[in-house]
């Protein structure tokens, strides 16, 4: 008699530290390598995969029941930008859990997570202890890891990689007829980001990492997240740097916030496992108000390191980092965490509502 | 440092006695309220009479009173205390309306006393319907149409605006007469004819049936900080009370943006209304949209607050009493990892089942359907990694003889209208059809329940077919593990033995693991041992290094006849053992107790008492030893078998336990020591039932085989009687014998409580029963120090209950349940575990015999207390509470079997002041005016004589039927006639009943007696419908009057001042 699992090709996850989880293959069957990092928000794995801040990173979903709604078909705004993916791939090189639902229930699915993965070559191991895998990235920090399903791999770290240069869009795309002109420099800008532009009366100029946008006419720039290193950023950092002077309004987000800092020559760092998840309280320091936040950084900003005209806008309650930024004079904003959320809690759209209500200030002086 | 200086004595309101709707969640909620404030060094005065309750413990408030939580006493308490504060939201509905009430007539002001948390005007907000819809409509939030109509007319035009299909429902519930769901106007018109045909009024409501049904946990702060800390997911979708489906957490079938669509709503709406602390929000969720409706908020710590506390990890009513003294989210430190804080939302990386624990086959007449009214009396919470493990642990936990929802031998006949029509059994119902091939499909089609859930029930049953093919194969076994099978349940299958399939599984390796529960799915470490176990897991999480450990076995859900007052005894037994310098373990899975708090023992296993769970733990643990005499009859009944296994049970010998336990070793021991027993025997065929009946004379109790669920107890009169108890459901045969005993009537019932040590007695405590033996020891009302037993009886018991504790070797808490009759005492069980009146009896004589008891367990040096219980100078009246107000068509009786919730107790200077605080805290009203007398047979007539009299004198209207006026005209006293129901004429009693023209009702039956009508069912029905008083025991009836004669002051004494 045959074990549920037959039907499965077994499967490994190799850690640079010797360690071996052994589970089954329900993805695409082929060997993979990356950096392994944890996210552990509990639900929004199509919005979470195809987030292109995962870029080269093997993800662990640490909420154990997976795929349960299965995925949907993509749906587009008016202005044709996906709404129920964060981009049209899915970014992260693999996926680890524990418990998969190949039988899904839900009425916007149309696949299972198994044949989505399948259909963008994506390799995912279930029936592995993700929580000790977890601990094992929280006390030793993430790892590079391969996943070995069907040949030898090698390990791969990514953040030897401009991974930027490899989610950003390759030519400006335009979108929008609202009356506020914005700059979004993509270093791998999720969906949901354009559409909370769109959704506030903007034309969003869309401009690939690299492009050198200071020449064009706009009223606002935001630099987007994306994955990796900031520091692998230079064209962009240099770009950024010749705006800070100006007085234009900007938002960084998420890397846009490290890029941010860089400009303005301060320094940046690596987490030792980073922030992935949808319950990062983060505390204005104006207000003291406290915000449940999604988030998803390897690395962070260095504080200390901020010069004297910047102020840290936002601090991670749990672990004291920075989460954003402010110019104490220029119409300069930043912060770490995703105020577009998907996934994750919306509390903190107003970010958007804010940046807005500065573009137009500006605009109209 | 306290954050609002002007806070510095606080008044805390419990809920009371525990009843369906409202269990003990709230002792939970209200110990975590206290210890909040006391670290606060805020002064707590606590009102609850639930003296079983771990709240009302000496370490807690600073000060308590066992008074009832109405506006009368309360108000006193205040006068009395003058608080600056009041707490209303960790006591339940109860405590909420109390306080709303005090809120509207002014006392609060008068006595200026602030309500700490959310305002009562949120609070009145969200309890008025109408208020609450035009709340939320500022707000564009949707809650579920509904329109009041008077005819048919208007009927028709309501249900075009709101659209087809729609619900009729009766405005005021009256038996659910007239709803239904109308899909067209045919339908409507039909059945709103016939609603109208005997109704003012109907409500045509939107129908939601079968929309999904998800609730958030919401907190909020002063400065306006607000999390969702849990959200769940029903198994049943709408249409099933939240407290009789089957939950989820966290909601399993929502994608991201159902999830965060209707949290955003829950953070709007709570801040709209205002509330400040914690409060539970309900939808229905279109399973084909993302439509949703907002069914209700509740504005306090509720059940489903206390289960998502012990799903996530977060202490929920802790931290709603910190943000009630002023504190913001903040402020205040995650308790589990200490380094991280409570402005967060837990993530977990496990998933947690409850299922309801319902008691329905103890009662008559009460139907078994599930709906929108709440029935069960407990619950139970599992805790895994995949959803069958957390399924099945959970099936088992509710102790109701299953090993799993397969493999039970269900076969539901018409499964079609059991899958359709849900009742208590559907889970199984579910499984059965799976079992009989039927597809995911159609058993979504009958019961909307999504199908994400079914295919995961599909899963199990498939594999149990797999493992009745391949047999004992690792791979096999290791994926039924996972997929939450016992050990038993694999047994059963395969026809083999348990131990085989455990040694089996130990041989190959197969093994669970402990997973911590730490808010953050392992982002940061916990502090605490907050433990479950899986097989879907390759690691442990913690050590096993624990020094000298003694684990407590827990009493798992609450149900008739085991609650909160095992919780209490484990609680305190944790304690003793810590301070007497043990590692604590504590095992349970009852979300709705104080044992589960992780901050109780050192480690808190929430998993299984089972044999194979238990042995687990142990095998893992290599503790010094496990209590099992402090969780009620589950642990009790594990003492021989892990004893058997090699386990060192601590406290009296398993084997003493088994003397106990076992009728024929317990009856030889009796006879050996000469103690009387009334007289028994174990038979397993009727003639011989019959013949024993006819030797020792009718009336008899037969106990049919535990095995057989469902199958009551019960006193049989006669003959023809005892041939159609037995034969209605062949309740006896070689396989089931019956045990049958002489019953006696007109017997005193007499108990003691008491904690010895090697054999030797250190403590006693007796009590004695206002109701004479017949009524289960659990619904009667109980007196300490006795009032009426003759010194020569407690002499009695005393010399029995040394030779028993001798005999037996007891070493910890035991009980024994005495008749007294005709001068001479019979034996008739004796359990050697702490009982349901530990607590009681601890608190009214202030001494704690769970602390006593845990020492000698521990074997610790004990003396003997020289303090007596007849001593006492004030005296404790325990009451029971009985929730037939809940039980739709409950036949509301007393009898053999226990039917009552839960209990309360309260002190009084003496026996009627005791008595009259007791009941009224289970609602009892004082009559005022005019009193039916419904006796049946001149014997009970004469015997309530005495007390008829002094109603007469007291000035009450007295009504009663021809036979019974004539009998008390015969003594002079004045009567008005009533018609019997059946007699139908007027004026009748079911007329004064139904228009509360009398208040109270004293209806005492003739033992035995048969009827040709319904009217002794009618009549007691029609007093719980309409909330009158009703007194259906003669030696109550005669104690109560007496206490309404003498009207004693109810004295506003709190515990320490008796």
């Amino acid at each position: 008699m045959s074990s549920m699992y037959d039907s499965y090709k077994k499967a490994k996850l190799v850690l640079e530290d010797g360690t071996v989880f052994s589970g089954y293959s329900f993805g695409y069957d082929h060997s993979a390598a990356g950096e392994v990092v944890f996210n552990t928000g509990m639900t929004g794995y199509p919005e979470t995969l195809t987030d292109p801040s995962y870029r080269g990173q093997i993800l662990v979903l640490t909420y154990p029941l997976v795929g349960n709604y299965g995925v949907p078909e993509p749906d587009y705004t008016k202005h044709a930008v996906m709404k129920n993916f964060e981009s049209p791939d899915i970014q992260v090189s693999g996926v680890i859990i524990s418990d998969y639902s190949a039988e899904y229930s839900h009425w916007t699915a149309k696949k299972s997570l198994g044949d989505w993965l399948k259909e963008f070559k994506t390799p995912g191991i279930f029936g592995i202890d993700t929580r000790a895998l977890t601990k094992k990235l929280r006390e030793k920090g993430v790892m590079l890891g391969k996943m070995m399903i069907d040949m030898e791999v090698q390990f791969d770290d990514p953040n030897k990689r401009n991974l930027v240069s490899e989610v950003s869009i390759r030519q400006l795309a335009k979108y929008g007829q609202g009356d506020y002109k914005i700059v979004l420099v993509d270093c791998g800008v999720k969906n949901n980001i354009i559409n909370c532009l769109l959704e506030r009366n903007t034309t969003v100029m869309r401009v690939p990492w690299n492009y050198d946008f200071t020449d064009e006419d706009y009223h606002g720039i935001l630099i987007s997240n994306g994955p990796g290193d900031p520091k692998m950023c230079k064209a962009t950092i240099e770009n950024v740097r010749k705006v800070l002077k100006k007085k234009i309004p900007v938002l960084g987000i998420c890397l846009g916030n490290q890029i941010v800092v860089l400009a303005a020559g301060g320094n940046t760092y690596k987490l030792k496992y980073g922030h992935r998840s949808q319950n990062q309280p983060c505390i204005d320091t104006i207000t003291g108000r406290c915000y449940i936040t999604s988030q998803n950084h390897g690395y962070a900003v260095d504080k200390k390191s901020l010069p004297g005209e910047w102020k840290e806008w936002f601090v991670n309650a749990n672990d004291q980092t920075n989460e954003g930024i402010m110019h104490r004079s220029r119409p300069i904003k930043t912060v770490q965490f995703h105020p577009e959320a998907t996934p994750g809690p919306v509390d903190t759209r107003f970010i958007f509502d804010d940046f807005m209500e500065t573009v137009k200030k500006n605009a109209r002086l | 440092m306290l954050k609002e200086k002007s806070i510095k004595k606080v008044l805390i309101l419990g809920s009371g006695a525990l009843k369906i709707g409202e269990a003990g969640e709230f002792d939970y909620s209200g110990s975590q309220c206290i210890k909040a404030l006391k670290q606060e060094k805020v002064n707590t005065i606590l009102i609850n009479p639930n003296i079983a309750t771990i709240q009302t413990s000496e370490h807690l408030a600073d000060k308590v009173y066992f008074l009832p939580v109405t506006p009368e006493f309360v108000e006193k308490v205040i006068a009395k205390e003058k608080p600056d504060s009041i707490l209303l939201s960790f006591g339940g509905q109860t405590a909420l309306n109390c306080g709303v009430e005090l809120h509207e007539t002014g006392v609060f002001k008068k006595h200026k006393v602030k309500v700490l948390g959310t305002p009562v005007q949120t609070i009145i907000n969200t309890e008025d319907r109408d208020l609450f819809v035009k709340e939320l409509n500022k707000i564009q939030v949707k809650t579920p149409k509904s329109l009041a109509v008077r005819d048919l007319a208007k009927a028709k035009e309501a249900a075009e605006k709101i659209g087809f299909p729609v619900m009729l429902r009766a405005a005021f519930a009256l038996g659910g007469k007239g709803s239904g769901v109308a899909h067209n106007m045919a339908e409507l018109t039909d059945l709103a004819k016939k609603a109208f045909s005997s109704l003012p009024q109907i409500l045509v409501e939107e129908y939601l049936g079968g929309w999904k049904e998800i609730e958030y946990e919401v907190v909020r702060d002063a400065d306006d900080n607000c999390i969702t800390v849990c959200n769940m997911e029903n198994f049943d979708p709408m249409g099933i009370h939240t407290g009789e489906s089957i939950v989820v957490a966290p909601s399993q079938t929502l994608t991201n943006s159902d999830y965060h669509k209707l949290r955003e709503i829950s953070i709007r709406v709570i801040r709209h209304l205002g509330i400040i602390g914690e409060c539970n929000i309900q939808y229905a969720f279109d399973p084909d949209s993302e439509d949703y409706r907002v069914i209700e908020v509740n504005a306090r710590l509720s059940r489903s607050s206390a289960l998502a506390s012990k799903a996530t990890g977060y202490p929920l009513a802790y931290v709603a009493a910190k943000l009630s003294l002023g504190y913001t989210l903040t402020e205040i430190s995650n308790s589990i990892t200490k380094v991280t804080q409570a402005c967060f939302e837990p993530a977990l990386d496990y998933i947690v089942v409850k299922i309801p624990r319902w008691d329905l086959q103890k009662f008559k007449r009460v139907s078994t359907k599930i709906g929108s009214e709440m029935k069960s009396v407990g619950e139970v919470m599992s805790i895994a990694r995949n959803f069958p493990e957390a399924l099945q642990k959970a099936v088992r936990m509710l102790d109701i003889g299953k090993n799993g929802i397969t493999g039970n031998g269900y076969n539901f006949t018409d499964l079609e209208t059991s899958l359709k029509q849900p009742t208590d059994k559907r889970l199984f119902a579910v499984a059965n059809a799976f079992e009989k091939g039927m597809s995911v499909d159609k058993v979504h089609d009958l019961t909307k329940i999504d199908k994400w859930f079914l295919y995961k029930i599909k899963n199990i049953v498939e594999l149990q077919h797999r493992i009745k093919k391949s047999g004992l194969v690792p791979d096999i076994i290791r994926e039924a593990k996972q997929l939450g099978f016992a050990d038993k349940q694999i047994a059963e299958i395969l026809k083999i033995k348990e131990t085989e399939v455990r040694d089996f599984r130990k041989n190959n390796n197969i093994m669970p693991f402990v997973k911590q529960i730490d808010t953050l799915a392992a982002e940061y470490p916990a502090k605490t041992n907050y433990l479950y176990l899986t097989y879907n897991a390759t690691e442990h999480d913690i050590d096993f290094k624990s020094r000298n450990a003694v684990i407590v076995l827990g009493s798992g859900s609450y149900r008739i006849g085991s609650s909160v007052e095992f919780d209490w005894c484990s609680v305190n037994a944790v304690m003793q053992a810590k301070r007497s310098g043990h590692d604590t373990i504590i095992i349970n899975y009852n979300p709705e107790t104080v044992s589960t708090d992780y901050d109780e023992a050192d480690k808190l296993y929430f998993d299984e008492l089972t044999f194979e769970r238990v042995m687990d733990i142990y095998e893992l643990e290599t503790p010094k030893g496990v209590i099992v005499s402090v969780g009620g009859q589950i642990p009790n009944n594990l003492a021989l078998k892990m004893h058997d296994s090699g386990v060192n049970v601590l406290g009296t010998h398993p084997k003493s336990i088994d003397s106990a336990e076992n009728r024929h070793k317990f009856s030889e021991l009796c006879d050996s020591l000469e103690i009387d027993q009334p007289e028994w025997k174990e038979l397993s065929n009727i003639d011989d039932v019959k013949e024993f009946a006819n030797n020792a004379g009718y009336p008899v109790l037969i106990r049919p085989s535990y095995v057989l669920s469902g199958a009551a107890m019960g006193v049989v009169y006669d003959e023809k009687t005892l041939e159609s108890f037995l034969e209605k459901a062949s309740l006896v045969s070689k396989e089931y014998p019956v045990v049958i005993s002489k019953f006696l009537l007109n017997a005193k019932e007499i108990e003691i409580d008491a904690v010895a040590n090697k054999g030797e007695i250190l403590v006693s405590a007796i009590s004695e029963h206002i109701e004479n033996a017949g009524v289960h020891s659990g619904d009667a009302n109980m007196v300490l120090p006795p009032q009426k037993t003759y010194i020569e009886t407690i002499r009695q018991i005393k010399i029995i209950s040394k030779k028993l504790c001798k005999a037996l070797d007891i070493t910890g808490p035991f009980n024994i349940q005495f008749l007294g009759h005709e001068n001479k005492l019979k034996v008739i069980e004796c359990n050697l575990r702490a009982s349901r009146s530990f607590p009681f009896v601890s608190k009214v004589m202030k001494l704690n015999f769970i602390e006593l008891a845990t020492k000698a367990i521990l074997g610790e040096k004990v003396k003997k207390v020289e303090k007596s219980s007849l001593e006492l100078d004030y005296v404790g009246v325990k009451s029971p509470q009985f929730s037939f107000t809940r039980l739709r068509g409950a036949f509301p009786q007393l009898g053999v079997e226990m039917g009552s919730t839960g209990e309360v107790a309260c002190l009084g200077d003496d026996v009627s002041e005791a008595l009259l605080k007791s009941i009224i805290s289970t609602g009892f009203r004082m009559p005022e005016k005019a009193i039916l007398l419904s006796i049946s047979g001149d014997k009970n007539r004469y015997r309530l004589l005495e007390s008829v009299k002094l109603l007469s004198d007291m000035g009450f209207v007295l009504y009663a039927t021809a036979f019974t006026k004539k009998f008390y005209e015969g003594y002079g006293i004045k009567m008005n006639l009533l018609y019997k129901i059946h007699e139908n004429k007027e004026p009748n009693v079911l007329d004064y009943l139904q228009n509360r023209k009398v208040d109270m009702v004293i209806h005492i039956e003739q033992p035995g007696r048969t009827y040709e009508h319904d009217d002794p069912y009618i009549i007691k029905r029609t007093a719980i419908d309409f909330s009158i008083t009703l007194i259906q025991n003669a030696q109550l009836a005669k104690m109560l009057v007496n206490a309404l004669y003498l009207k004693p002051e109810l004295k506003i004494k709190s515990w320490d001042e008796y």
